[in-house]
Protein backbone atom coordinates (compact mmCIF):
# COMPACT_ATOMS: atom_id res chain seq x y z
CA UNK A 1 0.00 0.00 0.00
CA UNK A 2 1.51 3.49 -1.10
CA UNK A 3 1.27 6.42 1.36
CA UNK A 4 1.17 9.06 -0.98
CA UNK A 5 -2.11 9.89 -0.01
CA UNK A 6 -1.38 10.94 3.64
CA UNK A 7 1.47 12.70 2.76
CA UNK A 8 -0.50 14.87 0.44
CA UNK A 9 -2.84 15.62 2.90
CA UNK A 10 -0.02 16.56 5.15
CA UNK A 11 1.28 18.96 2.44
CA UNK A 12 -0.14 22.87 3.05
CA UNK A 13 -0.58 23.59 -0.31
CA UNK A 14 -2.00 20.58 -1.35
CA UNK A 15 -4.72 21.01 1.25
CA UNK A 16 -5.54 24.88 0.42
CA UNK A 17 -6.25 23.73 -3.14
CA UNK A 18 -8.07 20.92 -2.43
CA UNK A 19 -10.29 22.61 0.20
CA UNK A 20 -10.80 25.45 -2.22
CA UNK A 21 -11.62 23.24 -4.66
CA UNK A 22 -14.60 21.02 -2.85
CA UNK A 23 -16.02 23.67 -0.21
CA UNK A 24 -18.80 24.38 -3.31
CA UNK A 25 -19.69 20.53 -3.37
CA UNK A 26 -20.85 20.79 0.39
CA UNK A 27 -22.31 23.49 0.28
CA UNK A 28 -24.36 23.79 -2.26
CA UNK A 29 -25.94 19.98 -1.49
CA UNK A 30 -25.92 21.33 2.08
CA UNK A 31 -28.27 24.51 1.46
CA UNK A 32 -30.49 22.15 -0.75
CA UNK A 33 -30.77 19.10 2.10
CA UNK A 34 -31.69 21.89 4.89
CA UNK A 35 -34.57 23.63 2.10
CA UNK A 36 -35.49 20.26 1.79
CA UNK A 37 -35.67 19.26 5.68
CA UNK A 38 -37.01 22.69 6.71
CA UNK A 39 -39.88 22.02 4.07
CA UNK A 40 -40.76 18.79 5.12
CA UNK A 41 -40.04 19.67 8.89
CA UNK A 42 -42.12 22.31 9.37
CA UNK A 43 -45.21 22.27 6.31
CA UNK A 44 -45.37 18.48 5.33
CA UNK A 45 -44.67 16.22 8.33
CA UNK A 46 -47.61 15.81 10.43
CA UNK A 47 -48.41 17.38 14.18
CA UNK A 48 -47.25 14.49 16.98
CA UNK A 49 -50.13 12.91 18.64
CA UNK A 50 -48.81 14.43 22.00
CA UNK A 51 -46.45 17.36 21.49
CA UNK A 52 -49.20 18.93 18.64
CA UNK A 53 -46.85 21.09 16.55
CA UNK A 54 -44.29 21.76 19.46
CA UNK A 55 -42.32 18.41 18.17
CA UNK A 56 -41.07 20.50 15.32
CA UNK A 57 -38.14 22.18 17.56
CA UNK A 58 -36.84 18.53 16.84
CA UNK A 59 -35.67 19.53 13.33
CA UNK A 60 -33.42 22.14 14.25
CA UNK A 61 -32.44 20.49 17.51
CA UNK A 62 -31.71 17.46 16.92
CA UNK A 63 -29.15 18.25 13.91
CA UNK A 64 -27.48 20.82 16.37
CA UNK A 65 -26.97 18.53 18.75
CA UNK A 66 -25.70 15.78 16.59
CA UNK A 67 -23.04 18.47 15.39
CA UNK A 68 -21.79 19.40 18.44
CA UNK A 69 -20.95 15.61 19.56
CA UNK A 70 -19.77 14.77 15.73
CA UNK A 71 -17.78 17.85 15.60
CA UNK A 72 -16.25 17.14 18.75
CA UNK A 73 -14.94 13.79 17.86
CA UNK A 74 -13.38 15.29 14.57
CA UNK A 75 -11.57 17.54 16.59
CA UNK A 76 -10.38 15.03 18.86
CA UNK A 77 -9.06 12.71 16.20
CA UNK A 78 -7.18 15.08 14.33
CA UNK A 79 -5.76 16.68 17.62
CA UNK A 80 -4.84 13.20 18.12
CA UNK A 81 -3.68 12.81 14.44
CA UNK A 82 -1.38 15.77 14.78
CA UNK A 83 -0.14 14.81 18.46
CA UNK A 84 1.25 11.82 17.29
CA UNK A 85 2.17 12.24 13.54
CA UNK A 86 3.22 16.07 14.62
CA UNK A 87 1.40 16.81 11.33
CA UNK A 88 0.28 20.46 11.20
CA UNK A 89 -2.15 20.06 8.89
CA UNK A 90 -4.33 17.36 11.44
CA UNK A 91 -3.68 20.62 14.20
CA UNK A 92 -5.27 23.12 11.37
CA UNK A 93 -8.42 20.75 11.50
CA UNK A 94 -8.61 20.23 14.79
CA UNK A 95 -8.48 24.34 15.32
CA UNK A 96 -11.38 24.82 12.67
CA UNK A 97 -13.31 22.91 14.26
CA UNK A 98 -13.87 24.79 17.97
CA UNK A 99 -15.79 27.57 16.83
CA UNK A 100 -18.28 25.10 14.78
CA UNK A 101 -18.29 22.85 17.54
CA UNK A 102 -19.06 25.74 20.32
CA UNK A 103 -21.89 27.10 18.02
CA UNK A 104 -23.90 24.33 17.40
CA UNK A 105 -23.75 23.39 21.10
CA UNK A 106 -24.78 26.94 22.18
CA UNK A 107 -27.87 26.08 19.42
CA UNK A 108 -28.63 22.81 21.03
CA UNK A 109 -28.87 24.29 24.61
CA UNK A 110 -31.15 27.12 23.59
CA UNK A 111 -33.46 24.60 21.29
CA UNK A 112 -33.28 22.53 24.25
CA UNK A 113 -34.70 24.66 26.37
CA UNK A 114 -37.41 26.39 23.73
CA UNK A 115 -38.75 22.68 23.77
CA UNK A 116 -38.22 21.85 27.56
CA UNK A 117 -40.61 24.71 28.41
CA UNK A 118 -43.96 23.61 27.25
CA UNK A 119 -42.75 19.71 27.57
CA UNK A 120 -41.28 20.14 30.68
CA UNK A 121 -42.52 22.93 32.49
CA UNK A 122 -38.73 24.39 32.93
CA UNK A 123 -36.10 25.82 30.28
CA UNK A 124 -33.52 24.28 32.31
CA UNK A 125 -33.22 21.70 34.54
CA UNK A 126 -29.60 20.27 36.25
CA UNK A 127 -30.78 16.73 34.72
CA UNK A 128 -27.82 14.34 33.36
CA UNK A 129 -28.12 15.23 29.50
CA UNK A 130 -28.39 18.88 29.59
CA UNK A 131 -25.87 19.02 32.17
CA UNK A 132 -23.21 16.80 29.99
CA UNK A 133 -24.14 19.13 27.46
CA UNK A 134 -23.27 22.10 29.03
CA UNK A 135 -19.55 20.89 29.82
CA UNK A 136 -18.99 19.68 26.30
CA UNK A 137 -19.62 23.80 25.43
CA UNK A 138 -17.03 24.71 28.11
CA UNK A 139 -14.96 22.18 26.93
CA UNK A 140 -15.39 23.73 23.53
CA UNK A 141 -14.39 27.56 25.25
CA UNK A 142 -11.83 25.85 27.26
CA UNK A 143 -10.26 24.50 23.87
CA UNK A 144 -10.35 28.05 22.36
CA UNK A 145 -9.72 30.13 25.65
CA UNK A 146 -6.42 28.00 25.66
CA UNK A 147 -5.80 27.97 21.90
CA UNK A 148 -6.13 31.82 22.33
CA UNK A 149 -3.89 32.60 25.58
CA UNK A 150 -0.29 30.57 24.07
CA UNK A 151 1.37 32.82 21.74
CA UNK A 152 3.74 29.56 20.20
CA UNK A 153 1.37 28.09 17.50
CA UNK A 154 3.14 24.83 18.08
CA UNK A 155 2.53 24.98 21.80
CA UNK A 156 -0.89 26.15 21.48
CA UNK A 157 -1.57 22.71 18.91
CA UNK A 158 -0.13 20.68 21.50
CA UNK A 159 -1.37 21.88 24.88
CA UNK A 160 -4.50 21.82 23.25
CA UNK A 161 -4.87 19.11 21.50
CA UNK A 162 -4.14 17.32 25.10
CA UNK A 163 -7.41 19.21 26.58
CA UNK A 164 -9.37 17.83 23.38
CA UNK A 165 -8.36 14.43 23.69
CA UNK A 166 -9.11 14.20 27.21
CA UNK A 167 -12.44 15.93 27.19
CA UNK A 168 -13.55 12.85 24.85
CA UNK A 169 -14.31 11.22 28.32
CA UNK A 170 -18.16 13.64 28.11
CA UNK A 171 -18.67 12.46 24.82
CA UNK A 172 -20.15 9.04 25.52
CA UNK A 173 -21.77 10.09 28.91
CA UNK A 174 -23.55 12.81 26.48
CA UNK A 175 -24.80 9.81 24.77
CA UNK A 176 -25.90 7.18 27.16
CA UNK A 177 -26.95 9.70 29.58
CA UNK A 178 -30.37 9.30 28.89
CA UNK A 179 -30.15 5.48 29.46
CA UNK A 180 -27.76 4.96 32.08
CA UNK A 181 -29.61 7.79 34.29
CA UNK A 182 -33.46 8.29 35.13
CA UNK A 183 -33.06 11.49 32.64
CA UNK A 184 -36.15 14.00 31.72
CA UNK A 185 -34.69 13.97 28.40
CA UNK A 186 -36.43 11.32 25.97
CA UNK A 187 -34.28 8.50 24.81
CA UNK A 188 -33.18 8.30 21.48
CA UNK A 189 -36.02 7.48 18.94
CA UNK A 190 -34.19 7.82 15.48
CA UNK A 191 -30.19 6.60 16.24
CA UNK A 192 -30.91 3.52 17.63
CA UNK A 193 -30.52 -0.26 16.38
CA UNK A 194 -33.74 -0.77 16.25
CA UNK A 195 -36.31 0.63 13.60
CA UNK A 196 -37.23 4.59 14.11
CA UNK A 197 -40.01 5.20 16.23
CA UNK A 198 -41.39 7.75 13.65
CA UNK A 199 -43.43 7.83 10.76
CA UNK A 200 -41.77 8.53 7.19
CA UNK A 201 -43.14 11.87 6.99
CA UNK A 202 -41.69 12.57 10.70
CA UNK A 203 -37.81 11.07 10.17
CA UNK A 204 -37.56 12.11 6.73
CA UNK A 205 -37.28 15.42 6.90
CA UNK A 206 -34.77 15.02 10.23
CA UNK A 207 -32.69 12.82 8.09
CA UNK A 208 -32.47 15.29 5.47
CA UNK A 209 -31.61 17.82 8.05
CA UNK A 210 -28.95 15.55 10.02
CA UNK A 211 -27.21 14.99 6.05
CA UNK A 212 -27.64 19.22 5.54
CA UNK A 213 -26.19 19.95 8.78
CA UNK A 214 -23.34 17.20 8.17
CA UNK A 215 -22.28 18.69 4.56
CA UNK A 216 -22.59 22.31 6.00
CA UNK A 217 -19.76 21.52 8.63
CA UNK A 218 -17.85 20.26 5.62
CA UNK A 219 -17.97 22.94 3.93
CA UNK A 220 -17.87 25.41 6.85
CA UNK A 221 -14.31 23.59 8.19
CA UNK A 222 -13.05 23.55 4.29
CA UNK A 223 -12.90 27.13 4.76
CA UNK A 224 -11.76 28.13 8.05
CA UNK A 225 -8.71 25.15 7.56
CA UNK A 226 -7.57 27.30 4.61
CA UNK A 227 -7.76 30.23 6.80
CA UNK A 228 -5.77 27.83 9.40
CA UNK A 229 -2.88 26.59 7.07
CA UNK A 230 -2.38 30.00 6.17
CA UNK A 231 -1.84 31.71 9.49
CA UNK A 232 0.80 28.57 10.11
CA UNK A 233 2.56 28.85 7.14
CA UNK A 234 5.06 31.89 7.06
CA UNK A 235 7.32 31.97 4.40
CA UNK A 236 6.10 29.56 2.27
CA UNK A 237 6.51 29.94 -1.57
CA UNK A 238 2.97 28.78 -2.56
CA UNK A 239 1.48 31.02 -0.55
CA UNK A 240 2.31 33.99 -3.19
CA UNK A 241 0.43 31.96 -5.79
CA UNK A 242 -2.62 31.61 -3.56
CA UNK A 243 -3.10 35.45 -2.32
CA UNK A 244 -1.81 37.19 -5.29
CA UNK A 245 -4.74 35.32 -7.20
CA UNK B 1 -51.52 30.56 6.99
CA UNK B 2 -52.43 31.90 10.48
CA UNK B 3 -52.18 28.59 11.79
CA UNK B 4 -48.78 27.62 10.12
CA UNK B 5 -47.28 31.13 11.66
CA UNK B 6 -49.31 29.72 15.43
CA UNK B 7 -47.63 26.43 15.48
CA UNK B 8 -50.82 24.92 17.16
CA UNK B 9 -49.81 27.20 20.13
CA UNK B 10 -46.38 26.66 20.45
CA UNK B 11 -45.44 29.84 18.15
CA UNK B 12 -43.41 31.34 21.08
CA UNK B 13 -41.37 28.24 21.42
CA UNK B 14 -40.65 26.97 17.68
CA UNK B 15 -40.30 30.07 15.88
CA UNK B 16 -36.97 31.17 18.14
CA UNK B 17 -35.68 27.71 18.16
CA UNK B 18 -35.67 28.24 14.37
CA UNK B 19 -34.15 31.81 14.58
CA UNK B 20 -31.38 30.75 16.69
CA UNK B 21 -30.55 27.74 14.48
CA UNK B 22 -30.57 29.94 11.35
CA UNK B 23 -28.73 32.52 13.09
CA UNK B 24 -25.91 30.51 14.37
CA UNK B 25 -25.79 28.71 10.73
CA UNK B 26 -25.75 32.59 9.25
CA UNK B 27 -22.77 33.25 11.95
CA UNK B 28 -21.14 30.45 11.09
CA UNK B 29 -20.65 31.37 7.31
CA UNK B 30 -20.34 34.89 7.72
CA UNK B 31 -17.56 34.21 10.24
CA UNK B 32 -15.96 31.12 8.27
CA UNK B 33 -15.21 33.74 5.67
CA UNK B 34 -14.18 36.63 7.05
CA UNK B 35 -11.20 34.20 8.75
CA UNK B 36 -10.09 33.20 5.40
CA UNK B 37 -10.44 36.79 4.12
CA UNK B 38 -8.19 38.18 6.77
CA UNK B 39 -5.92 35.37 6.97
CA UNK B 40 -5.82 36.18 3.54
CA UNK B 41 -4.69 40.02 4.16
CA UNK B 42 -2.36 38.95 6.60
CA UNK B 43 -0.34 36.41 4.44
CA UNK B 44 -0.14 39.13 2.02
CA UNK B 45 1.44 41.69 4.30
CA UNK B 46 3.85 39.46 5.87
CA UNK B 47 5.04 38.31 1.85
CA UNK B 48 5.12 42.42 1.14
CA UNK B 49 7.12 43.40 4.64
CA UNK B 50 9.02 40.26 3.12
CA UNK B 51 9.83 41.79 0.21
CA UNK B 52 11.23 45.18 1.72
CA UNK B 53 13.64 43.47 3.89
CA UNK B 54 15.03 41.59 1.32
Amino acid sequence: MTWTWFHRLASPPHVYALAARLTPWFAWPAALCIAAGLWGGLVLAPPDYQQGDGFRILYVHAPSAWMSLMVYMTMAIAAAIGLIWRMKVAHAVAASCAPIGASFTFAALVTGALWGEPMWGTYWEWDPRLTSELVLLFLYLGYMGLRAGIEDPQRADRASAVLAIVGVVNVPIIHYSVTWWNSLHQAPSVMRLAKPAMPFAMVAPLLLMLLGFTLLFVALLLTRLRSEVLARERSASWIREVVSA
Amino acid sequence: MRAFFDMGGYAAFVWPAYAVTFAVIGLNIVSARRALARAREEARRRLQMQGETR
